[in-house]
């Protein structure tokens, strides 16, 4: 347990006939750790999330997650693990319309033999997380995704990143389509359900108003050297 | 495991769609399935018109002519036979057995056949059935008739009715209505030609004939029909004649006598040869038809193709989603290939439905107006091939869209640039 939750070194990353848009000596979160990234779209932080959910691989440098290196992994053990160990929460349109909330949230178990197997009960796990998230899993679990309001489908989606416990749960602007009332509530819930399962968060946002409630806050200018441009 | 209901809930979700999706898959299959049907059955139900026959001779014309209008009544013989050649030719000694036609006549749209018992006692149809009597018996007298099953049924007639010939076969056909028929027999079905025919003897046509003159009746000397027993009514001439051979092997030496028959020029037919050069000369529009029914069975799958295609736009968000959840592109490319493949079977088991629905529908009509004979067997081994054919390409068509989201499932990766 001593391997901390994400380790980057000397990451440098480009897309294809592009000067290098990321390039990062170093940047950690130890387990346990709420991280926020900030920085202005355009900043190459949803390239950043693609790196280190293993979907892009870095031109050069090493990221390695819970003491794995990505780059030893295959392109389906990257998969594998991602489902495994990682949660992920977009910006929005984070559901599958056609299924309901709750088949939403155990969705992710099904890639996933190991976090099956820690959310014990898949259902009852996804109706609990759903409570804890402030919704009422009677009311709502059955119901389609799109007919939740924005709000709720964005608690439905932190449900489905935490549920099975996952050790590390990335978030990229989550809360950027709530009023800051939803978005504060938004935020203590997700912050007590990864405290209770001793998940990481790195929460990736360009609002600076959000940083007294992390532990500890980067801004993504201060750590990157590559050419992002301002957005 | 993981994929059929999400893909099964997919569909769902986009039911408008998927639903026409279906139902032009299912629509073109069925297409495909009943031109295939159809052509089988006709050729199975022509096959099996004449299976004891030998030879059929006629006036000398084309073989697939005799054949058309001395068996299935289609079109109309150019000469005739005397009666003379037909009796030499029925004595010679490898000739079993001899069935005179003489056709020309008609009663309510169907077609009177003169011939004599013979007939009854010979002729085969299908797997060498005999014909049956449902009721009655075989024509005695010179005005008795025999009817055929579709006759009695379609006309409500049944043993002691009488009916009035009318001569030729339009519809305002001057009757016969001075010499009237007694039925005397109805057939049981056999589903060939013979349901729709009424059964005489040549005697009578030639009684009904008598005061005929080139097609007219002579004015002024009218005969009765009771003076009309009292003539000689050998004919003098037949439309053509069926022969049973006392060996098969016989057929071909026989058919060229007959074609170099010094007396008069005739035609012999070899059934099953005489069918083969009908088909060789169907075989251009069936196939046409064929092509044009898997074409639309293509076009089809075009649509499914198609509306794939569109639906992969909206739908990046969701192969995102599922690929954030740990899925490997291999899962978003068989998503869209398996809903490709659901989309095609229920499509290709709705047309399967459709087609018995039509042939349960269809099938009262083709017996009247074509006396085709369609039945509710299970789908044959060429259907089956068939409805694989359309899965496979069923399959293929969503591999299509399934490679376009695999490659855009890798180079979005987790962000979806909308």
């Amino acid at each position: 347990m001593t391997d901390p939750a994400i380790d980057l070194a000397g990451l440098t990353f480009a897309w294809p006939a592009q000067p290098p848009l990321l390039d990062i000596p170093s940047l950690r979160v130890a387990r346990g750790e709420r991280v926020l990234l900030q920085g202005p779209s355009g900043s190459g932080k949803s390239t950043l999330l693609g790196l280190l959910g293993g979907v892009l691989a870095p031109r050069s440098g090493r990221i390695a997650l819970l003491g794995t290196d990505l780059a030893g992994l295959s392109m389906a053990a990257r998969d594998r693990f991602r489902a495994d160990h990682i949660g992920i929460v977009f910006q929005q349109f984070n559901l599958l319309p056609f299924l309901s909330a709750l088949e939403n949230v155990t969705l992710a178990c099904r890639f996933s033999a190991r976090r099956t197997q820690r959310a014990g009960n898949a259902a009852a796990e996804a109706r609990r997380l759903i409570a804890a998230l402030g919704l009422d899993p009677d009311a709502l679990g059955t119901r389609s995704a799109r007919e939740l309001s924005v709000g709720q489908q964005q608690r439905v989606a932190a449900a489905r990143a935490l549920i099975g416990a996952p050790e590390i749960v990335i978030a990229d602007e989550p809360t950027s389509a709530l009023d800051a009332d939803a978005r504060d509530a938004f935020l203590a819930l997700l912050f007590a359900e990864c405290a209770r399962a001793g998940t990481s968060l790195l929460f990736v946002s360009h609002d600076a108003a959000l940083a007294p409630l992390f532990e500890r806050s980067v801004r993504l200018a201060d750590i990157n050297h590559g050419t992002a441009l301002p957005a | 495991m993981t994929l059929l209901p999400l893909a099964w809930k997919s569909l769902v979700n986009r039911r408008f769609a998927a639903l026409l999706t279906v139902a032009t898959i299912a629509l073109s299959v069925a297409l495909l399935l009943g031109v295939q049907r159809v052509r089988d059955q006709a050729r199975q139900s022509f096959a099996s018109t004449v299976s004891g026959t030998d030879l059929i001779v006629g006036a000398r014309s084309g073989p697939v002519n005799l054949l058309l209008y001395s068996i299935f009544h289609i079109g109309d013989a150019t000469n005739n036979v005397s009666f003379a050649s037909y009796r030499q030719i029925a004595a010679w000694p490898e000739v079993e057995w001899a069935v005179p036609l003489s056709l020309g006549d008609s009663h309510r749209g169907f077609r009177v056949v003169g011939t004599n018992a013979n007939f009854f006692q010979h002729y085969r149809y299908g797997a060498k059935h005999a014909l049956e009597f449902a009721a009655g018996a075989p024509f005695a007298d010179v005005y008795d008739a025999v009817i055929g099953a579709q006759v009695a049924d379609k006309l409500g007639y049944g043993v002691g009715e009488n009916i009035v010939l009318a001569h030729g076969l339009g519809a305002l056909a001057e009757q016969h209505a001075d010499k009237p028929f007694r039925v005397v027999g109805v057939l049981a079905p056999t589903g060939t030609p013979v349901d729709a025919s009424v059964f005489v003897g040549l005697d009578a046509v030639e009684a009904l004939h008598a005061d005929w003159q080139s097609g007219m009746r002579l004015p002024g000397s009218e005969i009765s029909a009771d003076a009309a027993r009292r003539l000689d009514l050998t004919p003098k001439a037949i439309t053509a004649f069926l022969l049973g051979l006392k060996s098969r092997g016989a057929s071909f030496a026989l058919q060229r006598r007959i074609d170099d028959f010094r007396d008069e020029p005739l035609l012999a037919i070899i059934p099953g040869v005489a069918l083969q050069q009908l088909w060789g000369l169907v075989g251009v529009a069936e196939n046409a038809l064929l092509v044009v029914s898997a074409l639309v069975v293509l076009a089809g799958l075009l649509g499914m193709l198609t509306a794939l295609v569109t639906t992969l736009n909206e739908r990046r968000r969701e192969m995102a989603v599922l690929r954030a959840l740990g899925a490997h592109p291999r899962v978003v490319f068989g998503l869209l290939a398996l809903e490709a493949l659901l989309l095609t079977l229920c499509g290709a088991a709705l047309g399967v439905a459709l087609l018995y629905a039509g042939l349960v529908l269809g099938r009262g009509f083709a017996q009247a107006h074509y006396g085709l004979q369609l039945m509710l067997d299970a789908p044959g081994a060429r259907e089956l091939v068939l409805l694989g054919a359309v899965c496979c390409g069923g399959l293929v068509a969503g591999a299509i869209p399934g490679w376009f989201a695999y490659r855009r499932a890798l180079a979005d990766g987790l962000s979806v640039r909308i």
